[in-house]
């Protein structure tokens, strides 16, 4: 919370002098979208490469550290729960003051909003696997005597790899919503627009271009396509080989371009080469000079080095604390307190009626996909690519039908929020009842379990761990999506749900930096809350009692 | 007997301890005084929980010992050093890579020319048979051929003394008999500048079969309690009567131990909570007696022809014999186990028999049962939390010991419907179920 004081602060003493306007014009020609694509996609991997440094060194730091580890892991934890777009505005003000007057700031500040929107899950898998390297690889590495440099690339980064990549691709699949989001951003005085898909649909919301809109999801469609098969799929498949068990897999992800790369002569010969660059950096040993011995020796030494960190961290701690309250204190009463509780009472509510509503419908669809698997093979990539699809360009089409039919915005823009992340509950489930051993059914079947027992005793439990797994991600997502999909706009139209998304785009709009970081806090505390009290018990049970292996 | 070869890795006064959470700390291993000497295979036998992992990972400079000097060719071991090898249990490959490329990674740290580790790797894939296997993965492979890549890595950077953890344990019998042939080969033909090997096993013929020197190691702590010397020529054959000799020796050691902490926990004040009860299932208990009373044996049978007729390893048969003893159903003597009139009624009862003697027995023969069933008794409701005999337990015994004898004992009071748990109240309770 102190940090986003310490940001709030700043970007209100940065706000006065600047007010800047980068605004290229943006052509609605359908020939400007391929080169639109390719600069969305550009900033999409270089957010992607940022995250993977991040990865490697904060979690490496975590994982190595005690005393990093009490400050870091929490601190990840918080992170995560942030709604990215609600702080969007003050990277952006941070960024453009670093770089006035040209676009680098704007993109920095796009790069890095998807980057936060990537980085914590993986960095989070990262020192998960980090963790957990298993005693006897631990111990076969100690006894080579490699260095910590040898040891990190031999061992560590291909443990952690499988997870890694995991996390990738769900980073990715948020990915394309943030990035959309934030090619086209007002905040305040200060206006930017970035050559890209989003901000081409943006464009085409204010000029009602329901064509042009269409043509940008046809763009983003291929796009996603294009990044899977050229990307993706042959990483997938490239890191299998990675997997720690022991057993041959049953099924081995497969990749045709990988294929060509392997079939190919120059694409080995290319291989080689860069193959034995990476080797030699990997098994160089490059050993850092550790603290004299002597001074290790001394028991002194690291109480007191305990006694200083934790003092610090427990000091800047105090600070921005104190210095959030003076922030908050001057410009917001108790008013905007309860204003900005009660929207997100609101939204709250809507998340959980939309969990509780993509639940009942997915669920048993993701069970009967999953139990038929020709079907589950057609349907599961259509809902990975469903939810890696940035739902935000689907809200015109949703806001021209609620104009039209005259509906309540309150209610009927409430569905929104939960367009693209549905679907990480039914690819879970998919999963989950692929997953589902054959054993456990035709026990079922055997003693003729049907209908509300067989769901009840039999599959729901079985399914269970997926589907917590997909509804967290469901959620999280959801509160993130409610800040572009509370309010919403066609034209000079404009349609407000209200809520705590429309609470804080409202004021990111008007540039109200207390009441944008009110908003932030007020939704990072009711996700902290949630994960707390309820997504973490409900996937520790999962974890107990319903796991099957 | 000549004077003892020159030392190559030297324990003094070897002690270590685990911090335990509970604050108590666990010794592992106590006063360990021994040498690993030029020219042998020195064998470390004993059961599961007796610290020899935990010996050879000191002796690897993987673990500090708590107090205590290992001196590797006169100077003091600070680490993992060179000229020292470890083989373990699990293989421990890196899955990601090749056998080749895992061979190569026990060279990591030596810092030699590109085209040397290449050469080295391939000389080692040679020596141990695994040619034609350089670009496999190690989950391609089986079991015999992992733990081969285990060994050429181990090998390839010209180990001086070779620490081997049960290399041949979570292989198949005639899988571990052929690495284990092809190993001493390797040894006794080679000119390798290998000088001596430790070997990890609770397998006692293997180490009859393997080793110039046991040593025997008891439980809790782990202390030396004999060294055997094998003096046999290779090859060994394991049906000789000079073979069979030396494993009824290692048998009657180990029997005696058993027979001694039995006795000593029942000498003691406490009323007998202080007796660790071996983890044995009543399966295995009716299993065992069953086999005894059969016509074959007619109620007498001798530790080793038990354990290779059944094909037990020491860990398996010793503690369903020790709860045999314990309830009063044999008789553990020297390395033989004799029924008592009890065991063969219940070797030939049917289930209601069986549990009724059982019944009787633990309420006789095992002080914590007879506590818990009269503490149960006393109780108004009849039922007294899991933690209350723990915390009990654990004022006589170490924490894992004390866990695994409630789980046993629970486990034989459940069959015989004296009391039984609820695993998710976490508590006991009198009578069945």
């Amino acid at each position: 919370m102190g940090i986003f004081g310490l940001i709030g602060t700043a970007g209100h003493q940065l706000t006065g002098p600047w007010s800047a306007a980068l605004r290229p014009a943006i052509s609605l020609s359908p020939a400007a979208l391929p080169l639109y694509s390719l600069r969305t996609t550009a900033r999409m991997l270089l957010a992607m490469v940022a995250s993977l440094i991040f990865t490697l060194t904060y979690a490496t730091l975590a994982a190595k550290n005690r005393r990093a580890e009490t400050v870091l892991i929490p601190l990840l934890d918080v992170l995560q729960s942030v709604p990215i777009l609600g702080y969007l505005s003050f990277t952006v003000v941070f960024f453009i003051a670093l770089f006035p007057g040209t676009v680098l700031g704007a993109e920095l500040a796009a790069i890095f909003a998807i980057f936060t929107s990537q980085a914590w899950n993986m960095a989070f898998s990262f020192y998960q696997s980090l963790k957990t390297i298993p005693h006897d690889l631990d111990e076969a590495n100690r006894s080579f005597r490699a260095s910590g440099w040898q040891r990190f690339w031999r061992l560590e980064v291909p443990f952690a790899m499988p997870g890694l990549i995991w996390n990738m691709m769900m980073s990715m699949s948020g990915g394309w919503f943030f990035v959309v989001a934030s090619e086209a951003v007002s905040v305040g005085d200060i206006q930017y627009t970035l050559p890209g898909v989003g901000s081409y649909v943006a464009r085409a919301i204010q000029d009602r271009d329901l064509a042009a809109v269409g043509w940008a999801i046809i763009a983003m469609t291929i796009t996603i396509v294009i990044y899977d098969q050229l990307l993706f799929r042959p990483m997938v498949a490239w890191a299998d080989k990675f997997r720690f068990e022991q057993t041959a897999a049953s099924k081995v992800p497969r990749s045709w371009l990988l294929d060509l790369f392997r079939g190919s002569k120059l694409m080995q010969f290319a291989g080689r080469v860069i193959g034995a660059v990476l080797h030699g950096t990997a098994t160089a040993r490059l050993q850092l000079p550790l603290m004299p011995a002597a001074l290790r020796r001394m028991p002194l030494v690291p109480r007191l080095a305990d006694v200083a960190w934790y003092g610090s961290v427990l000091a800047l701690l105090g600070y921005c604390v104190i210095d959030l309250v003076r922030f908050a204190g001057h410009t917001l009463s108790w008013h905007d307190a309860a204003e900005a509780s009660f929207n997100g009472a609101l939204t709250l509510l809507r998340v959980a009626v939309l969990i509780v509503v993509a639940t009942l419908v997915w669920v048993p669809i993701g069970v009967l996909v999953g139990l038929r698997p020709r079907l589950a093979e057609k349907v599961q990539p259509i809902a990975q690519f469903l939810a890696a699809f940035p739902a935000n360009l689907l809200f015109p089409l949703a806001v021209i039908l609620i104009v039209h039919y005259n509906l309540r915005p309150t209610i009927w823009l409430s569905p929104l929020m939960i367009l693209g992340t549905q679907w990480y509950i039914l690819f879970n489930v998919i999963a989950g009842a692929s997953a589902f051993p054959n054993d456990f059914r035709e026990a079922a079947a055997s003693f003729r379990i049907r209908r509300l027992r067989w769901w009840r005793d039999i599959m729901l439990p079985g399914i269970f761990p997926y589907y917590v797994t997909g509804a967290i991600t469901a959620s999280g997502g959801a509160w993130n999506a409610s800040i572009v999909s509370e309010a919403v706009s066609w034209g000079p139209t404009k349609l407000d749900g209200m809520g705590l998304g429309a609470y804080i785009a409202r004021m990111t709009e008007a540039g109200d930096y207390p009441r944008i970081a009110l908003g932030i806090a007020v939704m990072s505390l009711l996700v902290i809350s949630i994960n707390r009290l309820l997504w973490r018990p409900l996937y520790q049970f999962a974890e107990h009692r319903t796991r099957l292996d | 007997m000549d004077a003892p070869p020159n030392p190559i890795i030297d324990f003094h006064q070897i002690c270590h301890t685990f911090e335990k959470s509970s604050g108590e700390p666990l010794v592992v291993l106590a006063d360990i005084d021994s040498a690993l000497r030029d020219g042998e295979i020195l064998g470390l036998l004993g059961r599961s929980g007796s610290g020899k992992s935990t010996f050879l990972r000191i002796a690897a400079g993987l673990i500090k010992p708590t107090s205590g000097e290992v001196l590797y060719r006169g100077a003091p071991l600070a680490g993992p050093s060179e000229g020292i090898s470890v083989v373990f249990q699990t293989f421990a490959l890196y899955p990601w890579l090749t056998v080749l490329e895992n061979v190569e990674a026990g060279l990591d740290a030596l810092r030699l020319p590109r085209a040397e580790i290449r050469r080295r790797a391939q000389a080692a894939i040679d020596l141990i048979g695994l040619d034609g296997f350089q670009s496999a993965y190690p989950r391609e492979l089986s079991g015999g051929m992992r733990q081969r890549v285990g060994f050429a890595r181990a090998m390839v950077a010209d180990p001086v003394a070779l620490l081997m953890d049960e290399p041949f344990s979570a292989l198949d019998v005639l899988t571990a008999e052929t690495l284990r042939t092809d190993f001493l080969d390797l040894w006794i033909g080679h000119s390798l500048p290998l000088k001596t090997v430790l070997l990890v096993t609770h397998n006692i013929e293997e180490a009859v079969l393997l080793c110039d020197r046991i040593l025997i190691l008891s439980s809790n702590p782990g202390r030396i309690c004999a060294e055997i010397p094998v003096l046999l020529a290779h090859p060994r054959d394991r049906i000789s009567p000079e073979f069979r000799a030396i494993v009824d020796e290692i048998y009657s050691t180990l029997t005696l131990r058993s027979l001694e902490s039995i006795a000593a926990s029942h000498g003691q004040p406490h009323g007998g909570l202080a007796l660790a009860l071996p983890r044995a299932s009543v399966n295995q208990i009716s299993g065992l007696l069953e086999t005894v009373a059969a016509p074959s044996y007619a109620g007498h049978a001798e530790l080793p022809n038990l354990a290779r007729t059944l094909t037990l390893e020491v860990d398996d048969l010793f503690p369903i014999a020790e709860a045999l003893h314990i309830l009063g159903f044999a008789e553990l003597t020297g390395r033989s186990l004799k029924l008592t009139a009890a065991g063969r009624v219940f070797a030939q009862g049917a289930t209601e028999d069986r549990k009724r003697l059982l019944r009787e027995h633990l309420l006789r023969f095992v002080p914590l049962a007879s506590h818990i069933h009269r503490v149960l008794a006393e109780r108004e409701e009849h039922w007294a939390p899991h933690l209350r005999f723990k915390a009990e337990l654990e004022d006589h015994l170490v924490a894992r010991d004390a866990e695994r004898t409630l789980g046993a004992v629970i486990g034989w009071a459940r069959y015989a419907e004296l009391f039984g748990y609820d695993a998710r109240l976490r508590r006991l309770k009198l009578g069945a179920g």
